[in-house]
């Protein structure tokens, strides 16, 4: 090795300069308190995040998880959407567990999937323990082009049983949406109808990981896009499951993409927990049929309890 | 148990070759044979130290007469390689990965005195696509099998071993699925991509990258040749980093190529004799690949001493790449623009 090389990433020298360097700076707001504006800090974590992204100084989990990314950039432009735009109240956030692994099983709705983010962002900034939860979404997600990144770098990844199995025995809080696309692009006349529960292999990795079942019932997500017809051979031509046809879509171009301003609610039901079915319950259909049906049941009663409690689309 | 006389295949590439360095160094073992069709290279040579190199072609039947008069009990099967020989390379490599690991197997089953057969093997018969679970574990298979290219050779080389090892079930196969390998020494298809001053990506995809030190790989096939650990296991270093993070760590401008122009980039890659790409690398950058080494840790007892992102930072050092900008100007930058904002307070 030809001289001492400058070792730009993980120098300890240089490790040590910049965290007494961290010690210098930390104390001086400690003493200026008062003085030191809020913005000059967040320029100081913006500046410091720019430097991390710039050298690749991150960690990202097996599946792609960048919470680094997540919590700085992805997370933060949902936060008006939230709370400006869909008022967003949460109901039973202390049914999710503050740690160990456990499966959000909740209704789809609402043509493009705000739904998801909605929850997730409700949970990440409202649970106690800020939870990220991690969704499972459709393989058509992860084949879209900057979508496919994204959606692994906000920490999703592909619905299957093993990815499923392996995100609940490391504790990790999963979301999973089983009416899938048929859930999402119903037509607006069988909102807050719930459709077919998938083939319960959401129920089967619970079973098998032994964590608890959370039923989360959405109101609200149904009249953001109210889709009135279904252009088939767009559809096809996009490879899109379906192409929607709302009041202001495509009628409106891009206009028509801006989600209806309707008040929403999220109830996290009674953990149903799965650990009191012995080993091999996963192998048992009858099982798995019932669970699924148990979980769908709460789901749909749920909705109609919230739906006979709301007054008004719009205003709650 | 220690084996007496080693057969390691591929010993003019870095990892046969060094292979058989270790093995030579070992004095439990008796005898240390190299077969390869080309002699290695001259420090790799003085390395092997008493290891015997044999010039012989593994398509060639005369292995076989190698293996049964040298009393070989144990072979090490490391020259399937990803890495064509030249531009066009592709059909020997494949006539070389394919027909030679035949030969081998067919010239093991006849010597009754071999026991013992190590393969290595690649990640790559995982295939690489949208569909794929987050993570491999040793009992998957591909989604859809590889139409070609390197992950296709590994497919049937793979076949033919549990072949061998159904017929010779007193064989102890051990079958090594190793990820890409990196490091400051070895010379791999993916070393010249990161070494590239501008490496183009495919727009719109960052794929998941899981790397294993090639000083790793060596001491993971070291195990396996010294114990009896037969079995299929995953080989890969802990953690993963992105495609696009660890352009940033080396230092490197990306440069996203939207998917339909991939291909003519691609071949221009290849004629300028940058980096030849085979379809199945460019799926393995477009979607990655992660894989279990769960059973690797419990079972096969090893667990590997750099994680993907030490080991490809040993590389990035080892081969003195530089980024473009220095990281003390931009914690120089930093400090300024914050002192700079504490004088507006």
């Amino acid at each position: 090795m030809a001289g001492a090389r400058v070792i730009p990433l993980h120098d300890p020298e240089r490790d040590a300069a910049r965290r007494s360097r961290h010690v210098e700076v930390v104390p001086e707001p400690a003493q200026q308190q008062s003085e030191t504006p809020d913005w000059e800090r967040r320029l100081a974590d913006l500046l410091s995040f720019a430097r991390r992204r710039i050298a690749g100084d991150y960690q990202i989990d097996e599946f792609g998880f960048d919470r680094d990314l997540t919590e700085n950039v992805l997370m933060p432009p949902l936060k008006p959407l939230y709370e400006k735009w869909f008022r967003v109240e949460t109901i039973g956030l202390s049914n999710i567990p503050m740690a160990g692994g456990a499966l959000i099983v909740a209704n789809h709705s609402g043509t493009l999937p705000l739904d998801a983010l909605m929850t997730s962002y409700g949970i990440a900034s409202e649970h106690p323990a800020q939870r990220h939860m991690r969704m499972l979404g459709a393989d058509l997600v992860f084949r879209t082009p900057l979508l496919g990144a994204l959606a692994r770098k906000s920490g999703q990844t592909l619905a299957c049983n093993p990815d499923a199995e392996r995100l609940l025995s490391s504790g990790e809080l999963v979301g999973v949406w089983p009416e899938g696309f048929k859930g999402i692009g119903k037509p607006f006349k069988d909102r807050y109808k719930l459709q077919r529960f998938g083939r319960g292999g959401f129920v089967s990795a619970a079973l098998k990981t032994g964590v608890p079942i959370i039923p989360c019932s959405i109101v609200g997500a149904e009249e953001i896009y109210p889709m009135i017809g279904d252009i088939k051979a767009l559809a096809r031509l996009f490879g899109f499951p379906y192409f929607p046809v709302t009041p202001f879509f495509p009628l409106l171009g891009p206009l028509g993409a801006i989600p209806l301003p309707s008040k929403w609610y999220i109830e996290f039901g009674e953990p149903i927990r799965t650990d009191v079915f012995g080993e091999n319950a996963a192998d048992d259909p009858m099982l798995v049929f019932n669970l699924t049906d148990q979980v769908r049941e709460t789901i749909q009663q749920t909705l109609y309890r919230l739906l006979t409690q709301r007054r008004n689309v719009f205003l709650g | 148990m220690t084996p007496k006389v080693v057969l390691v295949t591929g010993v003019s590439r870095f990892l046969g070759g060094h292979l058989a360095a270790r093995f030579a160094a070992n004095p439990d073992i008796e005898r240390v044979l190299g077969v390869d069709t080309e002699p290695p290279p001259r420090d790799l040579l003085r390395r092997m130290g008493r290891a015997e190199f044999v010039r012989a072609d593994i398509r060639n039947p005369l292995i076989a007469k190698v293996i049964s008069t040298a009393n070989v009990d144990t072979v090490v099967h490391a020259s399937v390689t990803a890495n064509p020989a030249g531009p066009t390379g592709r059909t020997a490599m494949k006539e070389m990965n394919v027909i030679g690991t035949m030969q081998l197997l067919a010239a093991c089953q006849k010597s009754p005195k071999v026991r013992k057969l190590v393969v290595k093997s690649t990640s790559a018969v995982y295939g690489s696509s949208s569909r794929d679970p987050a993570v491999f574990t040793e009992d998957m298979g591909p989604k859809d099998l590889p139409s070609s290219g390197y992950a296709k050779d590994a497919v049937e080389v793979e076949g033919y071993v549990r072949g061998f090892g159904r017929r010779r079930p007193d064989v102890d196969v051990t079958t090594l699925r190793f990820t890409n390998f990196i490091g400051p020494r070895i010379d791999t298809v993916l070393t010249r991509y990161f070494a590239l001053p501008v490496v183009p990506t495919i727009l719109g995809y960052d794929a998941r990258v899981q790397l294993l030190h090639s000083e790793d790989a060596l001491a993971v096939l070291e195990r396996a040749t010294l114990h009896d650990l037969p079995g299929v296991f995953n080989v890969g270093g802990d953690g993963v980093l992105l495609l696009s993070q660890a352009i940033r760590r080396a230092g490197r401008l990306n440069l996203p190529v939207p998917s339909m122009a991939v291909p003519t980039v691609g071949g221009f890659f290849r004629s300028a004799r940058l980096v030849d790409f085979s379809p199945d690398q460019m799926r393995f950058l477009n979607w990655g690949r992660v894989v279990d080494t769960t059973l690797l840790k419990k079972e096969f007892g090893f667990t590997p001493r750099w994680t993907t992102q030490q080991a490809f930072d040993d590389y990035v050092n080892g081969r003195g790449l530089k980024p473009l900008i220095d990281p003390e100007t931009i914690e120089a930058a930093e400090r300024g623009i914050l002192a700079v904002a504490a004088r507006f307070r």
